[in-house]
């Protein structure tokens, strides 16, 4: 039996004050933080553009783009949780179609019967929609499945930017006819008949010079979804989930023909896939595959010499920790000549604190094992909400890559919530979660809805500042899917937005002056013609910023093929490195700054 | 908060010395590492399959803070050097049952839950137990950067089977398998009334304590010693009051019931428990209960 010795009073005063400070010191510092906060919403565009170099400014009616997606709905026995099975199909990806030097956007549609738009840049600040003219708006065709987005790519290398429209439902890949019209050549190009897709991208894995194709799926193929024969068609965890939808790698033969190649070079996964992005992450000359899966782990799969994959997320750190991964985006955030890696999750009050992931490449590791650090705490690029679409871009043209985050699941009745009954079930097990009927009906609530948006500007020394309210970013629809370009070709980078049952929103950017900038469209010859997976990089005062020609990444999403480098206040920039994808390798010594410069591959 | 046995353990006193085998020592109810030993072994496995934590880090300065704290005020408090698997078992408790990016949270939530044992007394004894009183101010104060167990075991029913080995043998144990029997019962009871009344299905009723990460609230932290009433009957009756408690905020939509309703329930128990003792009992010295 224990001794009891009564503290002296002191000891107990002492001990209640360091308890009740520790109670109160966390909920002082968010009110701080929340007032902060608020005081910072109020400023104005003068004060911003002063503050952060630059202002966002909603203006898509302004521009003539008046497009609001519409969902899918599925098979009626889905029907009390509709909404949160056919919470996504809003994308956005952007491409000079008809290579008149403005960039156009293209956004899909998800409701059978509804009509996708190709919205032509006019170069006056306006666009049009072409979609119907050139044979791109119906693609929804009851039995056909609906659109859940589309990536660019010239893949019979003509000049012209092909697209695939992935689907749930049948993949289509259309040919793009000298940018007047569109041909599908879906059953030519060998594409399967049917697949429940969330991502896709062009990449030309083996640097043939030909663009290769792929997409992962999301619910599995052998589903239809408007015909479900059971309701054990959820995901059978709901983090480590392995009954989602196959992955397709297709290697272009070069007449137009694809041959589906994943299992033969590695790639067996039937995780849940949402985002992927190609990226030569390791400096090899080839590029590798980066999944983020909603349900479980990312994957990384290392590409060996265009040979073979390997699937190296654990041993590089990425695949250790299962989170809802719903974007794999890259960018060169501290301008050290190396890629990044950005994943978004979810993040809930008190129910789920997953946190967004930057992966960052550990200094000093090999080639043949890189491993990442998570530094989204770290840099302050964590808490998003329920974070969909995310792409890194200067938008300040302060020399630092920013990074925009689509926010929001599902905003329905705004004072009720389903996250009671969503971890729930959650949180149960594999007979009951994966089965739909036991999911408690969504009844017109909202889950994780009505949220802000993240802007967040990077200081460059490894501080990120969210910014959203401040510089124009204030609406709170469902974001998904999020493209940027430089839409007037005046060095301003603005932002496109698809949102679930939502308008498409442009958001024209407004930089402060005396910022400099330069941008690059780049052309194949030996590699593919759009100059997928090329790699620039461009030293000026001191600074060494990379990025890539992307054929894909984000949330359903593509940006432009030009590369856009904010410089800050220099009005120089000493030389540019250019590795192309066949191995090429182009300098360009002193460059003009505020130019958009075409390149071509030498031969 | 998982600290089954570090006070279940009484001493043997009157029974007859006999020699036993260490491997029958290290099993016995009088080994208080055993719960700890268990647990650091679930933490372990848990990590190299699921990678349920958000790292060892986080986990490791939940444990030393707690540790630190535990050190410092026992000297404080009692005057003595305290024996440290308690504070060791609140700070993986701490480690495994919220979910956080940040590290402060971990440091944080350990700093609560060891400061509440020395500061919330009546009568020489805690009345919360630290780790549950913890996470529920973390979840209710700064849910923006704090979650509680839910999914990151998976749903898999093989870690749902280990852990209820491992949980009802250690619980058996330290004779407190009749608390986890009764809440266990009370709960699946309780959801089928639930369904009945919100008329969602049974099975989505009762699909929360079905996850693995469930069963850690279950076997370990209702039914703390330090933190529950002394008889059977009467941990029976707070097992089944907590699991009615917890209904009734599952119907007003808490998604953390579990630890709201030990936290309201449980130290109101103790206190009657106490009170009642001390009436019928008033020779009997109580122990301080800061381990």
């Amino acid at each position: 039996m224990e001794q009891v010795v009564r503290p002296s009073r002191t000891v107990q005063i002492g001990l209640a004050i360091f308890f009740i400070g520790l109670l109160a010191a966390p909920v002082v510092y968010k009110r701080h933080q929340r007032a902060e906060a608020s005081a910072s919403a109020k400023m104005s565009k003068t004060q911003a553009l002063s503050r952060y170099g630059f202002y966002l400014q909603e203006s898509s009616k302004a521009s003539g783009i008046e497009f609001v997606h519409q969902a899918p709905t599925l098979d009626v026995k889905l029907s009390h949780i509709m909404n949160l099975v056919a919470s996504m199909g809003a994308a956005v990806s952007v491409v000079d179609f008809d290579r008149d030097g403005w960039e156009d956007i293209y956004a899909v549609n998800s409701k059978p019967g509804s009509r996708n738009a190709l919205y032509r840049n006019l170069g006056n600040g306006t666009f049009r929609d072409v979609a119907p003219e050139v044979g791109l708006a119906d693609v929804n065709l009851p039995g056909t499945g609906v659109s859940t987005g589309a990536v660019w790519g010239d893949y019979d290398n003509d000049g012209y930017e092909d697209v695939l429209i992935y689907k749930w439902g049948k993949p289509e890949l259309y040919h793009n006819d000298g940018g007047k019209h569109f041909t599908r050549v879906t059953e030519q190009a060998g594409l399967p008949g049917w697949l429940n897709a969330n991502t896709a991208l062009w990449f030309d894995y083996d640097n043939d010079g030909k663009l290769d194709l792929f997409i992962g799926g999301y619910y599995p193929e052998y589903l239809d979804l408007w015909h479900l024969k059971t309701t054990k068609m959820m995901p059978n965890s709901f983090e480590y989930a392995d009954n989602g939808g196959r992955k397709y790698l297709f290697h272009n033969l070069g007449n137009g023909r694809f041959e589906e190649v994943s299992a033969k070079l590695g790639i067996n996964s039937r995780r849940w896939s949402l985002a992927a992005v190609a990226a030569d992450l390791r400096g090899t000359g080839y590029p590798d595959l980066f999944i983020a899966n909603d349900y479980g782990v990312s994957e990384l799969y290392l590409n060996e010499g265009g040979k073979r994959f390997r699937e190296a997320g654990k041993e590089a750190g990425v695949g250790f920790s299962p989170k809802s991964g719903m974007t794999a985006s890259v960018g060169d955030v501290l301008n050290r000549g190396q890629f990044d890696v950005y994943v978004s999750n979810i993040s809930e009050e008190g129910v789920l604190v997953q946190g967004n992931n930057l992966w960052m490449p550990k200094s000093g590791t090999p080639t043949k094992t890189i491993r990442f650090d998570n530094m989204a705490n770290t840099f302050g690029v964590e808490l998003g909400g329920w974070s969909f679409g995310a792409q890194f871009a200067d938008l300040n043209n302060d020399g630092f890559l920013d990074l925009y985050v689509a926010n929001g699941n599902v905003s329905l009745d705004k004072g009720r919530s389903y996250w009671y009954d969503y971890s729930k079930i959650a949180g149960g097990n594999q007979a009951i979660i994966s089965d739909a009927a036991n999911w408690p009906p969504l009844d017109g609530r909202s889950l994780s809805g009505y949220q802000h948006k993240r802007v967040w500007i990077n200081d460059g020394e490894g501080r990120f500042q969210e910014v959203a309210q401040m510089v124009g970013v204030k609406d709170v629809y469902d974001g998904r899917s999020v493209a940027m370009a430089d839409f007037e070709n005046r060095g301003a980078l603005d932002v496109v937005v698809a949102n679930q049952r939502g308008p498409l929103l442009l958001y024209k950017n407004t930089v402060a002056p005396g910022r400099h900038w330069i941008e690059f469209q780049l052309q194949g010859q030996r590699s593919n013609r759009s100059a997928i997976g090329a790699e620039v990089r461009v030293f000026w005062a001191g600074q060494e910023q990379l990025q890539q020609v992307s054929g894909g990444s984000g949330f359903c999403s593509q940006n432009e093929r030009r590369l856009h480098f904010g410089l800050g206040k220099a009005s120089s920039v000493d030389r540019v490195e250019i590795r192309w994808p066949s191995g090429t390798k182009q300098t360009l010594v002193n460059p003009a700054v505020d130019e958009i410069h075409n390149v071509r591959e030498p031969l | 908060m998982i600290r089954a046995g570090t006070a279940a353990v009484t001493a043997s006193t009157g029974a007859p010395e006999r020699r036993t085998s260490a491997i029958v020592r290290f099993f016995s109810k009088e080994n208080r590492y055993l719960p700890p030993l268990f647990i650091t072994l679930i933490l372990v496995a848990g990590q190299a399959k699921f990678g349920l934590l958000e790292s060892f880090s986080r986990t490791a300065l939940a444990i030393a803070t707690s540790m630190v704290l535990d050190l410092v005020f026992a000297r404080l408090v009692i005057g003595k050097w305290p024996n440290l698997a308690s504070a060791y078992i609140t700070g993986i408790s701490v480690g495994i049952l919220i979910r956080s990016p940040a590290f402060w949270p971990y440091a944080l939530c350990s700093a609560l839950a060891i400061t509440s044992k020395y500061v919330i007394r009546w009568r020489g004894r805690h009345l919360f137990n630290p780790s549950n009183l913890a996470i529920s101010a973390m979840l209710i104060l700064i849910p923006e950067y704090v979650a509680a167990l839910s999914i990151q075991w998976g749903n898999d029913v093989w870690p749902l089977i280990i852990v209820w080995i491992l949980g009802a043998f250690i619980t058996w144990r330290v004779r407190r398998f009749h608390i986890t029997l009764t809440y266990l019962i009370s709960f699946i009871g309780f959801s089928a009334l639930r369904s009945v009344i919100v008329g969602d299905s049974f099975l989505a009723e009762v699909a929360p304590i079905t996850g693995p990460m469930y069963q850690l609230f279950i076997f370990f932290m209702i039914t703390d010693p330090r933190t529950t009433v002394k008889s059977m009957r009467g941990q029976c009756l707070v097992a089944f009051l907590v699991a009615a408690m917890e209904m009734i905020l599952r119907l007003a939509g808490y998604i953390n019931a579990p630890f709201y309703a030990l936290t309201i329930v449980g130290p109101i128990a103790l206190a009657i428990d106490i009170w009642r003792r001390s009436r019928s009992v008033s020779s009997v010295p109580v122990a301080a209960g800061a381990a």
